[in-house]
């Protein structure tokens, strides 16, 4: 077997099979599932306790006739003393209200509810919209205008926000929705690259620091090491996206059908579990704006491909700068000082994608950040959901891998000769001479 | 079996290796010798192509070193080294296929090994739950597992308790009977002419001595001998008007007289003993050859003032 295969194999398995890696694997997505069903199961839950009696004290007198109970609310009038009301609901199960409206009503617009348990938010916003309803409908009524017919008037616009592309095609844009996937991915990448350049790092630490490498390097070329290392983790670094994405999906789909085998509940809470979500489509559908319409419009095999494109294109190169890190120190604690100008070009698109890469995505900072190699990999992963013409995908890809064999060049340099440097504190200084003598 | 030639290997403020050309033969057990910060390292780098030289050749078995003759070559270096977390059995393998064994074939003959040198029971244990001297066991099957040609040893007795010591430098003299030729670095004296055919001595980047050691040991006699004898006269015997040789020690008890003495150059021990039989009854002659030792140390000192002469 060629001996590069052999490396890789040992780092490869020698990881996968730790218990930490199958940890990862499956506390991950369990713990994402997790998350996932406990909001699930609290919405339920809330769903199910949601309905509310509320008992209404009216002392203005009008207001009691124009609420309406519905599905979550059933107010009950009662003509009993005040005092009595509250000692009656201090016996009673949670969910029941007593609704205090006072005399002066409308010009206070101050209310009163107590709740035997903790007040239901739901509850609370669903009486405040009524009563709102009910001081405009009356302030229309004494400015003059007529109550119905205002209610009637059909201001909703649709805004079809299209984007003019070069081809002439126009296609909706759902900038919203692009940001949180950049954000999101920006996130992931620069997350996964710090992390899987550490492990690079950390085993040529460990290597050196148990002396093992000059075994191994009296047997196979210190590059072949370096790279059978750094493709090794890279490996594991996709696997565990992988495990990661099919697990979750997996997971998700025969727990749900499993759990609940009504579909309709299962629809029903699913809407209720994503309280936000259906409240921003809501508001959307208001503005004509559809979310999945705007999923829809997200193509996520490019962004799929591209992820995977960009994130081995930045784990290569800056594997290789953590690897030169490593074979240069000789321990993580001395590896400080050489680490934080690496992550550096990582962090400043990171920062930046929370602002002026969302922003301004084709601005100048967003399209030069995403043709740099170092800062490319964040960059232009950020720019991807906010449609990016393909000749500047192309060209910003051959630049990243032109990159990663210009850092891979430097790193075996230095690499070559850090390893076998015991003992030595080494500085940039010593670095660039280490480069420059292995000519 | 190596033809080294005119090695010179520069880093950036010293040199290690200035012009060193030595010669080891084919199935011989070499002594590499040198005080700390000779150049050893380098040198046993530069064989095994971890590093090149600035210039000059080394040829390994007629051929000039390339990568193909990696897998020829056994090194046990002086900093040992395993991966802690990785079972034995594991490591072995790994070690073994980067030198190209088959796995198969590896797997045979680490059991081989294992047997031989009572390590059966070390196979799913880890690197960090093996004392030291264990761990330099597993080091050493994993230098000459895949039985090369060229063995090169760093200090292979040092962590050895002296059971275990034996039990390696045997095995390591079967290897040799076997046919592998032998490097074996150290500045351990005593074990050079315990186990060493030929020696090369450097210091300070340089070659000072090389040869076969009885060569070496012959040249550097210096006609010293130690005489026990008992006077034949009672009055007793001066011995020290005579040109014949010169008096380098004198120790007398009531039996008998201990002299060492230096003899000239010119003279032989049969003149000396024509000059001596009639007025003493000897009782032993011992010639002094000094010990690779002695010859280190006196090579050592000796080129490091003529270094700081030539320096002046």
């Amino acid at each position: 077997m060629n001996k590069i295969l052999l490396i890789i194999n040992r780092e490869y398995f020698s990881r996968v099979k730790k218990k930490s890696f199958l940890l990862a694997t499956f506390l991950v997505p369990l713990f994402f599932i997790g998350m996932y069903f406990a909001v699930f199961y609290l919405t339920m839950k809330s769903f199910e306790d949601n309905h509310a009696i509320i008992h209404v004290v009216d002392q203005e007198g009008s207001i009691s006739e124009q609420l309406k109970s519905n599905k979550n609310i059933t107010y009950s009038f009662s003509k009993e003393d005040l005092q009595q009301q509250i000692e009656e609901l201090k016996q009673k199960e949670k969910n029941n209200n007593l609704l205090i409206i006072p005399a002066d009503f409308y010009t206070s617009r101050r209310i009163e509810l107590l709740s035997s348990g903790k007040p239901n938010m739901a509850t609370l916003g669903e009486v405040r919209t009524q009563l709102r309803d009910i001081i405009r409908n009356e302030q229309y009524r004494k400015m003059g205008f007529n109550v119905d017919s205002i209610r009637n008037i059909d201001d909703k616009i649709q805004i079809a926000a299209k984007e003019v592309t070069e081809t002439g095609d126009a296609k909706e844009s759902h900038t919203e929705v692009a940001m949180g996937i950049a954000m999101a991915l920006s996130f992931l990448i620069y997350l996964s690259l710090v992390l899987f350049g550490t492990q690079v790092m950390r085993g040529i630490i460990e290597e050196k620091t148990s002396r093992i490498v000059e075994v191994i390097i009296s047997s196979v070329k210190p590059f072949q090491l370096m790279m059978g290392k750094i493709i090794g983790i890279g490996m594991v670094g996709i696997t565990q996206f992988a495990l990661w994405i099919l697990l979750s999906f997996g997971l998700i789909t025969i727990a749900t059908s499993a759990l609940l085998g009504n579909k309709d509940t299962a629809q029903q809470a699913m809407e209720q579990s994503m309280p936000d979500m259906a409240n921003a489509q809501i508001e959307a559908s208001k503005s004509g704006f559809d979310i999945s319409a705007a999923l829809e419009s997200v193509n996520f095999p490019e962004l799929l491909i591209c992820f995977f494109i960009f994130f081995l294109g930045g784990y290569l190169l800056y594997s290789a700068l953590f690897a030169a890190v490593g074979s240069a120190v000789d321990n993580e604690t001395e590896a400080g000082q050489f680490t934080m100008p690496i992550t550096m070009p990582l962090l400043i698109p990171y920062v930046l994608s929370f602002g002026v890469l969302v922003n301004d995505p084709h601005g100048p900072i967003a399209t030069w950040l995403s043709f740099i190699p170092l800062t490319s990999p964040i960059a232009m992963l950020v720019r991807i959901p906010f449609g990016v013409p393909l000749w500047q995908i192309i060209v910003s890809a051959l630049l990243l891998i032109g990159g990663f064999i210009f850092t891979t060049w430097v790193a075996a340099r230095i690499y070559r000769v850090g390893i076998l440097m015991y003992g030595k504190k080494a500085s940039f200084k010593e670095l660039i001479k280490w480069f420059r003598r292995s000519a | 079996m190596l033809d080294i030639r005119n090695i010179v290997k520069q880093y950036s403020n010293h040199r290690a290796l200035d012009d060193v050309s030595l010669h080891v033969p084919k199935g011989s057990i070499f002594g590499l010798l040198g005080p700390n910060g000779a150049g050893k390292t380098s040198l046993i780098r530069i064989i095994n192509q971890i590093t090149a030289p600035d210039s000059g050749e080394i040829y390994f078995d007629g051929e000039l070193l390339n990568p193909k003759h990696i897998e020829r070559i056994g090194y046990l270096p002086e900093e040992r080294g395993l991966y802690k977390k990785m079972k034995i059995g594991e490591q072995m393998i790994y070690l073994a296929q980067l030198k190209g064994l088959e796995k198969q074939e590896a797997i045979r003959r680490i059991k081989y090994w294992f047997e031989k040198l009572n390590m059966d029971t070390w196979y799913d244990k880890k690197v960090e739950d093996l004392s030291k001297g264990m761990q330099q066991k597993v080091q050493f099957v994993a230098t000459v597992v895949h039985e090369p040609d060229l063995i090169i040893l760093d200090e292979p007795f040092s962590g050895f308790d002296p059971v275990n010591a034996q039990i390696i430098q045997e095995e390591i003299l079967e290897l040799n009977k076997k046919g592998a030729t032998i490097i074996y670095s150290t500045h351990r004296m005593e074990s050079v002419e315990e186990l060493c055919d030929n020696i090369a001595l450097i210091n300070k980047s340089h070659k000072i001595l090389d040869g076969a050691v009885k060569d070496i040991k012959r040249s550097y006699r210096n006609q010293t001998f130690t005489i026990e004898y008992e006077p034949k006269v009672s009055n007793g015997l001066t011995l020290t008007h005579t040109d014949l040789f010169e008096i380098v020690s004198e120790n007398t008890t009531e039996e008998q007289t201990e002299i060492t003495i230096r003899i000239d150059a010119s003279k032989s021990l049969n003149e000396i003993l024509l000059y001596l039989i009639p007025q003493v009854e000897i009782h032993q002659i011992k010639e002094i050859i000094p010990s690779m030792h002695d010859i280190f140390i006196n090579q050592v000192t000796q080129s490091s003032t003529s270094n700081t002469a030539n320096h002046e």
